[in-house]
């Protein structure tokens, strides 16, 4: 999923001050998951910002909604009849949800309400990890199914480097060497030789060096 | 209000009482370690921190929520804890967004 964190109340407070009529806007999918920008999180942010305009003596509006993807046009478009109800939309989806509806409504200022973070997983309640960087070519089948690309802090191909000690990385003593976990792996399942094998240099052009990117699909487009 | 267990307290409970009107809220829990369905307590314990970050950040204050423990057996606590928590209101004083509203009615 995509993982996002709330943003600090303060700085919500702060982007949709100028409005008077305000939709607070969830996404029912990876930001429900981790906690962030579902129908809940909508909720209580909606809640808190009302009761922080009383407390000013403002009167301002403010709704709620949340949709079944804000990443897929037919779901936002549920909104297109309310929208001009609305002076700003403040969304608790990931920066694609914030985008595409900035794109749909370009009369409506459309604010983010949480800082995506990464594509990642659930260790735990309330504990997130990242696990993929969407590089476009993926090299897990030969990494034993652990991605040295979002996990080693070098993105080294042919890793560990010097910097791995006790099997965890320099650069954060509770971060796992993302190699020693590959050569741990390979070794699990009986295929150490495949680390013997150089990798060859990477495509970084299928990843975000390469510039924002798009998959065109002939098999399903219309 | 009544709850199977304080592990049914939400967060949005504890901060919609405060956006009709309440002056302070309290939640009334298991002995932690004796929740009946493990960590319902200490589910409620978090929600109570969570409220009153909230309720400090956008200035209604903190300190109008609070969480205690006790027993059912306990009833000189439970008027202890009341007490409490009444006086500590009554120190605050009412709800500021009431009195907001009320001088922009004026």
């Amino acid at each position: 999923m995509i993982v996002a964190k709330p943003k600090p109340v303060e700085e919500v407070i702060e982007s949709v001050e100028p409005y008077d009529r305000i939709l607070v806007a969830g996404c029912n999918e990876c930001v429900t998951v981790c906690e962030a920008g579902g129908r809940k999180e909508v909720g209580v942010l909606a809640s808190a910002l009302r009761m922080y305009f009383m407390n000013q003596g403002r009167k301002v509006q403010i709704d709620e909604v949340t949709l079944e993807r804000q990443c897929d046009r037919e779901y936002i478009e549920e909104i297109r009849n309310s929208i001009d109800q609305y002076d700003a939309v403040l969304s608790l989806a990931c920066g694609v949800g914030v985008q595409f509806l900035a794109e749909m409504y370009i009369q409506t200022p459309i604010l983010p309400g949480v800082d995506t973070c990464f594509m990642g997983g659930s260790e735990e309640r309330g504990v997130w990890s990242e696990r993929c960087q969407g590089c476009g070519q993926c090299i897990l089948g030969k990494t034993a199914g652990i991605c040295p690309i979002s996990r080693c802090a070098k993105r080294l191909l042919n890793g560990p480097c010097g910097g791995s000690t006790k099997g965890k990385c320099e650069i954060d003593k509770n971060l796992d060497c993302a190699w020693q976990l590959i050569i741990d792996r390979l070794t699990e399942l009986g295929r150490l030789e495949d680390y013997e094998q150089l990798m060859p240099i990477k495509d970084w052009s299928t990843e975000r060096a390469g510039g924002p990117r798009k998959v065109v699909r002939e098999d399903v487009t219309q | 209000m009544s709850v199977p267990c304080t592990g049914k307290v939400d967060l949005i409970h504890i901060l919609r009482s405060f956006e009709k009107g309440a002056d302070g809220v309290y939640v009334l829990g298991c002995l932690e370690g004796e929740c009946r369905y493990e960590n319902g307590n200490l589910r409620a314990k978090r929600r109570v921190e969570k409220a009153k970050d909230i309720l400090e950040r956008i200035g209604i204050g903190g300190d109008r929520v609070a969480m205690y423990n006790l027993s059912s057996a306990e009833a000189p606590q439970f008027v202890k804890f009341a007490k409490e928590m009444t006086e500590r209101i009554r120190e605050l004083g009412p709800n500021p967004i009431k009195a907001a509203m009320k001088k922009k009615a004026a």
